[in-house]
């Protein structure tokens, strides 16, 4: 733990992140924590229908939209992503009204024209394939995007995110089996966000395996678990693991545990859990411990968030529902 | 003239020449194999997958989001149930997205009875993929129109399920495919694996071939007749024809037609058709019972009610689990000619 022994590491994981990361990554998961907390208020004041989200989960999923190559085609990176991940999709720089305007069902939703659920992102600029309700679906698509990349050349690769549930699905196995064939290895990160709950089931009515990431050793697939919620674990650990599929183009596997302070959706009331860990909590008290920023500065960063986002919420109210003619648009892609 | 087969690999070799196309896989169907019907056969593209389904649509749509262009193949359609959800999905993408994403890809899986294939490798899919939208969906009954189709295929922007009549897959063709030689030994020679080790094989294109595509969305008149129509595709489009040209010398002109495209499908053509002769029969050999002839009934009967001298019919296969592998299991589980003339004849003579 003591510093000179942190300097004397070459280990580009171990080696500790500068003051402005650690700011940027903060004031990213207070800007998710509040957008997704500005959700589930429009829901419960029912400006939408339906609510899922991540909150719990900003560490690791500000830290991987932070890491991510952004931008479009096999060059950059590919994010198949699963309903939790507004932090991702605000650290690649999305704008939250656009998920507020999902909420709202609104014509100005960016990301499906009213069409989806809230968090069922779709980003093309970025690389974000689009996310569906179906829970692994995403594991079987991934390999393809990695393959052109495997073939194309270039640090480009895939991203596939999903939960520790939906590892029952055959995708998941589909991922691992497709990941790692001698013939072709393929520059793929799988992550498995452990929430430790499958909607209302817990982990012990779900699977038998220690640890998820254990799977990967069948396949030779490297591995590893690690604390999601803790986010300076979860930026370097990423940050490595991401670097070895860069320059190796190989698969490799990383569970990160994480909480669920919400409930699996509105489904299940959408209510705060008082007996998970909460990352940002965490987060912001190392930040004070450590003399990054005060209690004052966090206090009014959020403060400011929440003004911010009870306007826009304000804003996407008055906006158009789509026009029931436009449920003809887009069933096919038009000539260009 | 090419068979089915033959006509289907030119396409492809066309099309990873000349339109773009990157990965032809699935289960056996690149080298040594090139598909257990050797539609693959010695493709530049082509390799062999995992035997997971799942695992072949998931890949195709991955490969389309990153500006590949895939041509996947199921092996056989009966196979393709466990992937109906990742179909739903391919479909909904550009939708569901507001037109953000679209995926241009191909899936080709061969469909339906004529090789005593059981319960296994005898099924139809074209009333189940009628039912998927956001797709285009096209099943050929000749070698030249399976290369048209394919053609337009690969040059889609959205997912095209090419559905392939496995009984017809190596029945020779009647048209010459543009560039395709004079003689059909020599096509064998220059295409088609040799037998045993293939390992030093190269095949030798026909040089001469085009992007000859036939559009979707248009059917044909294979023969032409005044007093009934007849609907068809696939497997039963050739028996349909016959059956015209059996009943010709009894005095009943019916017209034939090809749909060729099931979604989008020519209803201009159906509908010229069926004003002029006032009767129609649609025949495929899926399941009966959610039939994509149902709906061209019903659409028939209210759209064209009033042009009618007779109940628009449909012939095709018993509402069975299954096609019975012995003979005359098959025989009575999907249409065949002596059905098909019959129904004609019935339709013909129907009266008030």
């Amino acid at each position: 733990m003591s510093r000179p022994r942190l300097i004397k590491e070459s280990s580009e994981a171990s080696a500790p992140l500068e003051r402005e990361l650690l700011v940027r990554i903060h004031d990213l998961m207070v800007k998710t924590r509040v957008l997704e907390e500005r959700l589930i208020q429009m829901y419960k004041q029912g400006h939408g229908y339906f609510w899922i989200g991540g909150p719990g989960e900003e560490a690791f999923n500000v830290s991987l939209g932070l890491l991510m190559k952004k931008g479009q085609g096999p060059d950059f990176d590919y994010l198949h992503a699963h309903y939790r991940q507004s932090g991702t999709l605000l650290a690649l720089g999305e704008e939250p009204i656009g998920s507020l305007r999902q909420m709202k069902n609104t014509a100005t939703d960016p990301y499906s024209g009213g069409r989806n659920f809230a968090g069922h992102y779709s980003a093309r600029k970025y690389n974000v394939a689009p996310v569906s309700s179906p829970i692994e679906v995403q594991y079987a698509i991934a390999p393809g995007t990695a393959m052109v990349q495997k073939r194309h050349g270039g640090d480009g690769i895939t991203i596939v995110t999903g939960g520790d549930a939906g590892t029952a699905e055959g995708d998941f196995a589909s991922c691992l089996v497709w990941s790692s064939r001698p013939v072709n290895p393929l520059p793929i990160l799988i992550i498995v966000t452990n929430n430790k709950w499958g909607i209302s089931t817990a982990a012990e009515g779900q699977h038998g395996e220690q640890r998820i990431s254990d799977r990967g050793k069948a396949f030779g697939i490297r591995s590893k678990t690690i604390n999601g919620n803790d986010a300076v674990e979860a930026y370097t650990e990423l940050r490595e693991a991401m670097t070895y599929v860069r320059t190796e183009r190989k698969p490799f596997l990383l569970e990160a545990n994480v909480s669920r302070l919400y409930g699996h959706s509105s489904a299940s009331g959408a209510n705060y859990v008082g007996n998970e860990v909460d990352c940002l909590t965490e987060f912001e008290a190392k930040l004070e411990k450590d003399g990054v920023l005060t209690r004052e500065q966090m206090d009014a960063l959020r403060n400011r968030y929440t003004e911010e986002m009870a306007a826009a919420a304000r804003q996407v109210r008055d906006e158009p529902q789509p026009d029931p003619e436009s449920i003809w648009k887009h069933i096919y892609a038009e000539d260009k | 003239m090419a068979n089915m087969a033959q006509a289907i690999r030119m396409a492809l070799h066309y099309a990873e020449e000349h339109l773009g196309v990157t990965d032809i896989f699935g289960e056996d169907v690149g080298a040594p194999l090139g598909g257990v019907f050797t539609c693959t056969q010695g493709l530049k593209t082509t390799w062999n997958s995992p035997l997971d389904e799942r695992g072949i649509i998931g890949a195709a749509m991955g490969i389309a989001m990153a500006g590949g262009r895939p041509v996947a193949e199921i092996q056989f359609c009966d196979y393709v149930y466990n992937t109906i959800d990742l179909l739903k999905l391919a479909g909904n993408t550009c939708w569901s997205t507001f037109g953000d994403w679209n995926l241009p890809m191909v899936v080709r899986t061969p469909v339906g009875s004529g090789i005593r294939g059981s319960i296994y490798h005898s099924h139809s899919f074209d009333a189940t993929m009628t039912h998927i939208a956001g797709w285009k969906v096209v099943m050929p009954s000749t070698p030249l129109d399976a290369y048209g189709l394919l053609i337009t295929a690969c040059q889609e922007k959205n997912p095209v399920m090419f559905l392939e009549p496995k009984a017809l897959l190596r029945v020779k063709g009647e048209e010459r495919i543009p560039g395709e030689p004079e003689d059909d030994r020599a096509l064998s020679k220059l295409i088609d694996a040799p037998l045993g080790d293939r390992s030093q094989w190269k095949p030798q294109w026909p040089a001469g071939l085009e992007a000859y595509a036939v559009p979707f969305g248009k059917g044909k008149i294979v023969r032409e007749g005044t007093q009934l129509t007849v609907v068809s595709y696939g497997r039963t489009l050739p028996l349909c024809t016959k059956a015209a040209e059996t009943l010709a010398a009894d005095g009943i002109s019916a017209e034939v037609i090809d749909l060729r495209s099931l979604w989008p499908y020519d209803w201009e053509l159906i509908k010229a058709s069926v004003q002029k002769t006032g009767r129609v029969l649609f025949v495929n050999e899926d399941t009966e019972v959610t039939n994509f002839g149902e709906h061209l009934v019903r659409r028939t009967v209210e759209e064209l009610f009033y042009s009618l001298l007779a109940p628009p019919r449909l012939l095709a296969g018993k509402f069975l689990p299954g096609i019975g592998l012995a003979d005359a299991l098959e025989m009575a589980s999907v249409p065949q000619l002596g059905d098909i003339t019959t129904a004609i004849r019935s339709l013909a003579g129907e009266q008030p």
